[in-house]
């Protein structure tokens, strides 16, 4: 059955001839195929689940970094400041929220305290050069419920908060909006290159395209082992879990709390969320799955137990969530961004800094490309969010809504109906989670998810 | 512009509770009560409660949740209570101001007494830090419930029960009523928690009860293949398609937690003194926003009693009090109701007890102390999950004093 498809038909998807197939449709995946079709080519965006984001940009602390901690002359720090810079530059056309809060790098212990001149010196480095150091006066001035051990402070007033699913939701629709195509449920599963373009083969038919960029995350070293017999990078996914309490522990925290980092990783972040609530996480565990971010008990106590040293206020308060994502790892450090031969570029090992870099990594990416572009445009076209942040004016404050569905969340039926039509409505129930927050709230969907599930019953279709 | 209005008492919650207060009120003959209920329908929990019994106490004779909800109902709007559906309270101010959202967008409301009876919910599955994937169909009981009586669905054929709370027989009931076969009901602790009679349902319907066993991890991508348990060290891998986890009840409080009302730790629901009358004196509570958990008739009766105590305190008779004597809790005491007893009169809108919960299984012996003084002894039945009253007459509460302790001897 033909089912309408985002931007076309996937008849018509499959009929023609695409300059640019991008293979996944995560955060990366979104960006990359959002900047080709700003800049006329013909793009389509290949996504093997039902809906976009179902990889590593499921589950990320959605901050925003300014880079004052990556390694100084990298790709990776190169692509998070100009992906910083567009996100600022664009977000209020496309309607996306920012949470300006900073962050703090705290340090607990002598061993910390030694380590924040470093730290500093390397933000200065990387140009971040409103980062200063802070005592403990000034800290617990403006932290006053962190618990007292904490010494002194890095402060990097550029980091900040934002949606992670609006964002990409927002660049694969102005991909859209100018014309290029998204198919789901559209795992790419084998292709062969004739010499001037690649026929990539998915259960939903065929796709034609004269360049394939690989942005599948978790699955990049498998794709491209598969489509072009070698991969210069292997994937070792690394877990990230989290504990979100409820609400009322916003009150108690205003800048992102970084810990000083260890050599393994950036260790365990507490922040708010752009969505009122805070944060404590991720971990950092390597595992072979790439698929499976389970849950594991005694890390998530520990966690918990771990945000109450640092904020002994969030005692009494609920947790709200539990969840967990992936990291795209590999065995080095560093992006692995790279023109291979075949009309292909690879984008992999965006590890842990893909959601703010996405952008930037998008421009790097269309600057690699010497193929074609079909067409050049006038001034884009704007498709504008519907804001789910919770410090901004939310849909239920509005008349007409028809009624409120998650009361924890605060979503209405309006919202929900939208998410559920448009150029790419919700392809699953996740999905629907992710465009509209409805049973992510405290109760967990106790109240509201038999009715969820009533109204997008027979509408959920990648 | 966010429209206002004005109100003699406004009741936050159309469940059992909030419903007997507006009657109480109007019986008192305040004139303008009105009741905010966020849900399309009033009624509260029971409306998808699809067994019965509920109705003995209220209504003389054996009703289902939903047709008790709708008699609720009904005898509230021939009273002349004014239900605003769909009119959901998202934040209380000092006084008796609230902050509403409606259909038709933002809205005030001031009312002289503000009654909170926003009920309970159960303990989702992150709150119980639960390992393993997470797919579709993990659910509470109460998610269960309007699944299959509010929306006529079915979210899986073949779950696993959590927990043998009373609600959890009520899950029970719901599966076997709506076609779903739970493959077996699971409990940590060596006994059922609920009255010892439930411990046969189990095995009436043909579902294995198993004791001393732990949910370790839920496994499955899209929907649940199976959870991972462990009894006596050695675990088991059980094939099923959903997970309900039941009770663990907590009060539905973010309003209180969010506001300049007081909440209390033990109970999750607000502080107040025998009366129901919360920490801003333009506040009352009532129903299982107090405590989790009791029934609805029981709910219903402390509904009637604080309307009747909000009707006095508005005609000016519920002076302030004197002085007010904080109730501590003891080893083994998980929560008492009220937390504080304002004197020196003390008729009371919550009944004339004090409402306690045992945290652990300890001994059956409650004092009551004041300072090194102890000033009530007495048995009664202290596993958890049971309501326990010790009658508020029988203290004699010492002059001058500022708290009393109440604690379960080992
Ligand atoms: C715990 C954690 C915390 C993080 N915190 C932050 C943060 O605070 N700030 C920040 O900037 N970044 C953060 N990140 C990093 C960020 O989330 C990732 O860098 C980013 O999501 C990577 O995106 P991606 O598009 O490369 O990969 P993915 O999101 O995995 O996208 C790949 C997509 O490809 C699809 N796919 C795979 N194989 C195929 C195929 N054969 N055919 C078609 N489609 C296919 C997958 O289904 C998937 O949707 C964090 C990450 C984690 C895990
Ligand atoms: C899953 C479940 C099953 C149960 N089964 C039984 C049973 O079989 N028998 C029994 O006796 N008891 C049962 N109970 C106990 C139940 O709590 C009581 O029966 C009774 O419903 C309590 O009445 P209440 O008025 O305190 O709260 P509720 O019935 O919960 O009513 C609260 C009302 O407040 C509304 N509300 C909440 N917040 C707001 C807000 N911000 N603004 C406006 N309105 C709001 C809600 O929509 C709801 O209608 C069950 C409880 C649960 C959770």
């Amino acid at each position: 059955m033909a089912q309408p498809e985002a931007g076309m038909t996937a008849q018509a998807a499959l009929g023609r001839n695409w300059d640019v197939a991008v293979i996944g449709g995560g955060v990366v995946g979104c960006a990359v195929a959002r900047r080709f079709a700003l800049e006329g080519a013909a793009v389509i965006l290949l996504e093997r689940a039902p809906d976009i984001l179902a990889g590593a940009s499921k589950g990320n602390s959605a901050i925003l970094h300014t880079g004052f901690d990556a390694p100084p002359g990298s790709l990776e720090l190169r692509c998070m400041q100009t992906g910083y810079r567009e996100y600022l530059e664009i977000r209020e056309r496309l309607n996306l929220p920012l949470l300006e809060t900073g962050a703090a790098v705290v340090a607990w212990s002598d061993e910390d305290e030694a380590k924040l001149d470093g730290i500093l010196a390397q933000a200065h480095e990387n140009d971040v050069s409103d980062a200063r150091r802070i005592g403990r006066d000034e800290l617990l001035a403006r932290e006053p419920n962190l618990a007292p051990q904490a010494r002194a402070a890095v402060l990097v007033p550029g980091e900040h908060l934002i949606d992670p699913w609006s964002a990409p939701l927002a660049y694969i629709s102005q991909a859209l909006a100018e014309g290029a195509a998204c198919l789901r449920n559209a795992p790419v599963t084998a292709g062969s290159f004739d010499g001037a373009s690649w026929r990539l083969e998915t259960p939903r038919g065929r796709i034609t395209a004269g360049h394939v960029v690989n942005c599948a995350g978790l699955h990049g070293d498998e794709l491209e082992r598969s489509l072009l017999g070698e991969c210069d990078f292997e994937i070792r996914p690394r877990k990230g879990q989290f504990v979100v309490f409820d609400k009322a522990a916003a009150a108690l925290l205003r800048t992102i709390i970084l810990p000083v980092p260890t050599e393994r990783s950036k260790g365990v972040v507490i922040c708010r969320t752009i969505f009122g609530n805070v944060l404590v996480g991720p971990t950092a565990e390597e595992q072979p799955e790439r698929d499976r971010a389970n849950l594991d008990r005694r890390m998530l106590e520990e966690l918990h137990a771990s945000a109450l040293r640092m904020i002994p206020g969030l005692a009494p308060i609920p947790v709200t969530a539990t969840y967990a994502g992936l990291r795209p790892a590999t065995e080095r450090k560093e992006y692995r961004i790279g023109v291979k031969e075949r009309n292909w570029i690879s984008v992999g090992g965006i590890r842990s800094t893909g959601l703010t870099a996405a952008l930037g990594i998008a421009q790097h990416v269309v600057a690699l490309y010497d193929g074609a572009k079909t067409a050049t445009r006038a001034e884009p076209q704007w498709p504008r969010m519907p804001n789910l942040a919770d410090h901004l004016p939310r849909d239920w404050q509005q008349p007409g809504h028809g009624e409120i569905v998650c009361h924890c969340e605060l979503v209405t039926r309006r919202e929900i109906e939208q998410a559920l039509t448009g150029p790419l409505p919700a392809g699953d129930p996740g999905g629907l989670k992710r465009r509209t927050r409805a049973g992510m709230g405290r109760c967990q969907g106790f109240y509201c998810s038999a009715h969820v599930a009533a109204i997008s019953a027979g509408r959920l279709h990648g | 512009m966010a429209e206002t209005s004005a109100c003699d008492v406004a009741i936050i919650g159309g469940g059992p509770s909030g419903l007997a207060a507006a009657m109480a009120l109007r019986e008192a003959g305040v004139a303008q009560v009105v009741v905010l209920e966020r849900e399309k329908q009033a009624g509260g929990i029971p409306r998808h409660c699809g067994h019965p019994p509920f109705g003995l106490r209220e209504f003389g004779r054996i009703l289902s949740g939903p047709r008790y909800a709708a008699r609720l109902v009904e005898t509230a709007e021939r009273a002349g209570i004014d239900i605003r559906r769909q009119h959901t309270v998202v934040a209380l101010h000092p006084g008796g101001s609230l902050d509403l959202a409606t259909p038709d967008g933002t809205a005030t409301l001031q009312a002289r007494r503000v009654i909170l009876a926003t009920g309970v919910r159960e303990t989702p599955r992150s709150a119980r830090f639960i390992g393993g994937d997470r797919p579709q169909g993990v659910i509470n009981t109460g998610a269960l419930q309007a699944f299959t009586y509010l929306e006529k669905q079915r979210p899986f054929a073949r779950p696993v029960i959590i927990g043998s709370e009373l609600v959890a027989f009520s899950a029970l009931l719901t599966c076997r009523k709506a076609g779903m076969q739970p493959v077996a009901m699971v409990e940590a602790n060596d006994r059922v928690t609920a009255w010892s009679p439930y411990a046969l349902a189990p095995r009436l319907f043909g579902v294995p009860l198993l004791l001393e066993t732990e949910l370790i991890e839920i496994c499955g991508s899209g929907q649940v293949g199976r959870v991972r348990l462990r009894r006596d060290n050695t675990e088991v891998l059980l094939d099923c398609d959903g997970v309900i986890l039941t009770g663990r009840f907590v009060p539905a409080a973010e309003l209180v937690r969010s506001s300049h009302l007081a909440l209390d730790v033990g109970s999750g629901g607000p502080v107040v003194d025998q009366h129901g009358r919360c920490s801003d004196a333009a506040y009352f509570a009532t129903g299982n926003l107090l405590r989790p958990v009791e029934t609805a008739g029981w709910s219903w009766r402390e509904g009637r009693r604080v309307g009747a105590v909000v009707a006095q305190d508005l005609a000016g008779d519920l002076p302030a009090p004197d002085r007010v004597l904080s109730i501590e809790r003891g080893a083994h005491v998980k929560l008492t109701v009220p937390q504080r007893l304002a004197l020196p009169r003390l008729g009371t809108g919550l009944g004339d007890f004090i409402q306690l919960r045992a945290s652990d299984k300890a001994g059956g012996m409650i004092s009551i102390s004041c300072g090194d003084r102890v000033i009530w002894r007495g048995w009664r039945n202290t596993l958890p999950e049971r309501r326990i009253l010790i009658p508020l007459a029988d203290l004699a509460l010492p002059e001058g004093a500022d708290s009393i302790r109440v604690s379960i001897e080992d």
